[in-house]
């Protein structure tokens, strides 16, 4: 009876004590197969995940399989919004007028946006290193506004509008410093 | 006069902007965020600001996209607070700190994380996640 009483008494503490919770994280490759690395510290244990589908549960190093991790978190990622997609315009040398491509890249950005109701559009001007990083932070965004400027005048609502300058920082050709890159003097549309 | 109003107009524009840190893309069932007191109802297109809270039903689900490109969404039953978010476009320089109180979330790292891998951390209650530069999933949930 008293070995009844006290096991009911020890249930009952353990169902209203304050669990920790169960908590998992998962870590989960990219679209191109790369994967990072997610350190999860849980008081002083620490756990590296860094492989695909590795998984920390509540604490526990747990190797899960794409199936599982689709169907235990199918629907937080279903609402993952659309990845960004990047569009890169170049000016013919010394004027206002696109290239050629660029002019056919431009219409391909036309069609995504239309394809893409909800999105916003972040402009993004680059330049090459010729000049000093002020002057090239400053042209760089001229030329973001340049194109924010055209894509209003196509009908593109203000509001979806954001231009931004990156100055010398990310080349797509590395150069040395004072290096003329036609490559580079580039203006890059974000569709998110 | 006329060009003192003028910077201050573009000031203030420039301070709303900064205030807005991501836009929610994808909603479904119900889902609010908890903005100063108030219960605002999640619809696409709304912009999201720092010390907002998400809160999802058990039928709903949300999807925000942040400055720096960084992709999350919240799962059915979740509660999520952007308790700090800074991102400068120039330099890519920023700060993002998140936490899951229960619930879902997804998080695909966006452009600060690749600048300074130290720039992204999601807090649950028993952990704390660095974010170096990647895709994960996290779920919080009570044991029984």
């Amino acid at each position: 009876m008293h070995v009844l009483l006290f096991s009911a008494v020890v249930a009952l503490l353990v169902y209203f004590s304050p669990d920790p919770k169960h908590e998992t994280v998962v870590l989960l490759p990219g679209p191109d197969g790369k994967v990072g690395t997610v350190v999860v510290q849980r008081g002083s244990q620490r756990a590296v995940l860094d492989k695909p589908y590795a998984a920390s549960r509540s604490g526990e190093a747990v190797q899960l399989s794409e199936g599982e991790v689709r169907r235990e978190f199918g629907a937080v990622l279903s609402a993952l919004p659309p990845r960004p997609m990047s569009y890169v315009l170049y000016f013919i040398a010394g004027e206002d007028e696109l290239t050629d491509e660029s002019k056919a890249e431009l219409r391909r950005l036309l069609d995504e946006l239309r394809s893409r109701p909800q999105s916003d559009i972040v402009v993004i001007g680059h330049t090459d290193r010729v000049g000093s990083d002020a002057s090239n932070d400053a042209l760089s965004l001229q030329r973001a506004e340049r194109v924010k400027a055209e894509l209003l005048g196509l009908g593109i609502a203000a509001a979806r509008l954001r231009s931004a300058g990156r100055g010398e920082r990310e080349p797509l050709v590395r150069t040395a410093d004072g290096v003329e890159e036609p490559r580079n003097r580039r203006v890059e549309v974000n569709v998110r | 006069m006329r060009w003192m109003m003028a910077i201050g107009i573009l000031a203030v524009s420039a301070a709303a902007f900064a205030a807005e840190v991501g836009e929610i893309k994808t909603a479904s069932g119900t889902a609010y965020l908890e903005r100063e007191g108030a219960r605002l109802p999640v619809r696409v297109g709304m912009q999201v600001r720092q010390a907002d809270k998400l809160v999802t039903g058990a039928d709903g689900a949300v999807g925000i996209t942040f400055l720096d490109n960084t992709l999350v969404s919240a799962g059915p039953n979740s509660a999520l607070v952007i308790d700090s978010y800074r991102f400068d476009s120039t330099t890519h320089a920023g700060k993002f700190d998140a936490s899951l109180q229960r619930g879902s979330l997804a998080v695909i790292s966006g452009k600060m994380v690749k600048q300074s891998p130290d720039a992204m951390r999601i807090r649950t209650p028993s952990s704390v996640l660095g974010v170096r530069g990647t895709e994960f999933v996290v779920k919080v949930a009570d044991p029984h």
